[in-house]
Parts: C-alpha cells; structure tokens; sequence
C-alpha cells in the first residue's frame, strides 16, 4: 500500500473558472425513454459546457483570478502543475503553455498530470513533493477538462466542463498532507477512450465521415463500464478512507467535510451511507456543475463552503477515484483558506488569441 | 448469511413495475420488462449493503436466473 505524508506545506487558496453557458439536463434530446430517471439518479440539473474553451483556457481564467486574490506577484511562482484527460494539445503539455499565458516566470518548473477524477489528490502529492524542502516556496496545482467527446450516449449528460487552481506554499511547522494512493490497471477498460492513442489510431474514410457529422457518433470517444465504475466505487472509496485513518491515526469523526470527487448521485449517497457520513458533511457540486473529472474536489470546496471554512481551521478528508483505475484519499487542514468567487468564462473571451 | 428466499424477497423489493408474487428463485431477471442498467445499479447496491459484496457488472450479466446471482453472492462471501 502506498502512503505518504508531507509537512512543511500548506493550501492558500482555490479558485474555479467554468463556461458561463449552462446547459441544462431537462433540455436533454439524449438518452432514451427513461432518461429522466437516469437523470434523477446521476443527480446533475445542469453543467457549464462550452464548444469553444478549451482545458487551457478555463485554467488561465482560474488562475488569474486567484493570483490576484491572493496578491501574488506571477514571477513569485515557482512550479505549475496541471491536471487534464482532455489537454489542448498531446503536445506541447498543458503546463507549459499556462507559463506563457499566465506570464509566469521562466524559471518556473511545469509539468503536467493525465489522471482523471483521481488526479487533484495526486496532483496535490506531486506539488506538495515539490514544495516540502523550501527550494521552491509557491505552486499552482491546476486542473481543467472541457470539450471532452462522450458521444451520443447517456455519459454526455453527467459531465461538465471546469478548471480549478489550488494555491500552496511552504511554510515550516505546517502540518502538511497524509496520502494514501492505489492502482488497479486491470480494470483499465472500465472508462476508456480506444481510438484516440496511437494503439489503434486509424483515420480511414468512415472516421472522417464520422468528423463530419456533428451529430454521429465516432470511435474516437469515451466509453464507461457504468456497472463497473459504480462496484469499484463503492467498495474501493470506505476502503482507501478507513485504511488511510487506520494509518496514520486519524479519527474519522474529527474531520469537518468528507469532499469526495463528484461520480455521480447514486455512487456517492451509496459511499456516504456506508460510512454513515450526512449530506451536511459530505458537500455536493453535482446538482449544478455535474462530474468535472479531476476539478470535482475543488469545485465542490469553492463552491459549496465559500463563508463556511475561511476564517477557522478546517481538517478536510478528500478522495477521488476513477479511470485507470486509480484512487488516493487525502487529510489535510486548512486555516484563513482564500476561495475565490466563481469565474464564469464568456465562450468568446480567448477569440482575439491565434492558435495553431 | 441470508437464505436463498431472503435473497428472492429482496431482489423482489427492488423491482418497482413487477409484481413481487410472480418473482422466484428461478425468474430470468433480465428478461423482465423494466429490467434496466438503472436497476443493475440498484441491484448492486443493495447486495453491497445488504451482503458486504460487491459484484461486478459482468457478475449480473453472466448470471440467468435470481438463483444465479444468488450463487455468486455465497461464492463471493
């Protein structure tokens, strides 16, 4: 079993920028007969999606934000990371672009994260790594997907588009994070894009058809084991919790909020019974922002505690969990956290940038 | 453990449209008319809480009868 734990580091601040377009689930034209129901049990009335903002460009609005609530100076940044399944390009790496586009120093260490909803408590390990000596004093872990192709099906409407950056910095004496991480490859199909790797990269006519036609399905789009997801998640979730307080003696009970990554209502409220967490505890973002992959922790802390966690320490236990499959449960605390208000992105915001 | 006829009771109980009378060990759950992937879900779930098992989806999918999933349940515990 994997654990980890890191002082000397703590959370400033988040902030989390989304497309100002809502699209709304009772509009749907997908999904079939009983989509109601499907739609009452994913738990998600609306998402933000936007055809135009990309992963990149969410990113860059959250983190302006943020950068500017906190009065950080761009050049005082030291290391960027980025999290994304849906990157603007497989090259150049989102990471380096934010250090363009942010006006980050060029001293700065970036890289970025494929992980899906488990990547913001990898991510969180990767940067606090960075950060525990002191060499490097400020990091930004930012993660964002948008423009992610689920097809024609069901899974379209469970999904929104978000970005969110999270602020650390080192700090002597800081308490710091108590990771506990895992891995089952073996079920690597369970959620899976096939046709978009070089595995099986093909472009033949049928698949420029397909490009064609906005309204088709094409084989370069995600596929969920719906069946599968929902079995790991509510065995493998109380699991990875339970042994990461058992580790480290951590008492359940002291914890203020469970933020667990937003799958979908059923496999959460599922989770949270078997723990015997209340809602009060265990905060949701699905109702509005839907399931924002790696985002969905920060989401659901900017949005669902702003006024609630700020002005007192708070001891969170975080855990988010899905495509590899991969799982990591974090405990941390925060005090005189900053979350910024939510950046809502216009679609034609970036429109004077050139592109290649 | 619960017993055979327990198990047929609360996979009944599950089923919103179907009369639980008509439901026995022996149903062929899938071809019930609202046999749906939304009820697997529930399925699943109640046989994590219920059971402490978590099957898998090809555990449902394999299985014919109520009997079946039953089996896999006890082979599982």
């Amino acid at each position: 079993m994997a654990f980890l734990e890191i002082k000397n580091v703590r959370v400033v601040g988040m902030a989390t920028a989304v497309p100002k377009n809502v699209a709304h689930n009772s509009d749907a034209k997908i999904g079939g007969n009983d989509v109601d129901k499907f739609i009452e049990q994913i738990g998600v009335s609306e998402r933000r999606e936007s055809m135009l903002l990309t992963a990149a460009d969410l990113q860059v609005s959250a983190v302006e934000r943020m950068l500017s609530d906190l009065q950080w100076e761009k050049d005082s940044v030291d290391a960027i990371l980025s999290v994304s399944i849906s990157p603007d390009y497989p090259l150049p790496v989102n990471a380096c672009m934010l250090q363009d586009r942010l006006g980050l120093s060029r001293e700065c260490y970036a890289q970025d994260i494929s992980l899906g909803c488990s990547g913001w408590v990898y991510g969180l390990s990767v940067i606090a790594t960075l950060l525990r000596d002191g060499n490097i004093k400020r990091g930004l872990l930012v993660t964002g997907d948008s423009k992610m192709h689920w097809g024609k099906g069901r899974e379209a409407l469970l999904f929104g588009h978000a970005a969110c950056v999270t602020a650390l910095e080192y700090e002597p004496g800081s308490e710091g994070f108590k990771f506990e991480f895992g891995t089952d490859g073996s079920n690597y199909d369970a959620i899976i894009m096939p046709k978009s790797g070089l595995r099986n990269l093909h472009y033949d006519d049928e698949m420029i058809k397909q490009f064609e036609d906005p309204f088709m399905q094409h084989s370069m789009e995600a596929e969920m084991k719906s069946l599968d997801v929902f079995s790991f998640s509510i065995s493998r979730v109380p699991e990875s919790i339970s042994t990461l307080c058992d580790h480290f003696g951590v008492d359940f009970q002291t914890c203020d909020y469970l933020v667990l990554h937003q799958a979908n209502k059923s496999i959460n409220q599922h989770i949270c019974n078997k723990m015997m967490v209340d809602s009060e505890k265990a905060p949701s973002s699905l109702e509005r922002f839907g399931n924002t992959l790696s985002s969905s922790i920060p989401v659901t802390i900017t949005t669902q505690l702003k006024g609630k966690v700020e002005d007192k320490k708070t001891n969170f236990i975080c855990c988010g969990f899905g495509v590899g499959l991969s799982w990591a449960s974090v405990a941390f605390s925060t005090e005189h956290l900053v979350l910024s208000d939510l950046v809502e992105v216009d679609d034609h915001y970036y429109d004077d940038l050139k592109w290649v | 453990m619960k017993t055979l006829d327990e198990f047929v009771a609360l996979f009944a109980e599950q089923l919103d449209e179907t009369d639980p009378s008509t439901v026995t060990a022996q149903t062929k759950f899938r071809d019930l008319e609202e046999w749906s992937s939304l009820l697997a879900l529930t399925l699943i779930s109640m046989i994590d809480e219920e059971f402490d098992v978590t099957l898998k989806g090809d555990d449902v999918k394999n299985s014919e009868t109520i009997e079946d999933v039953y089996n896999v349940v006890v082979s599982k515990k």
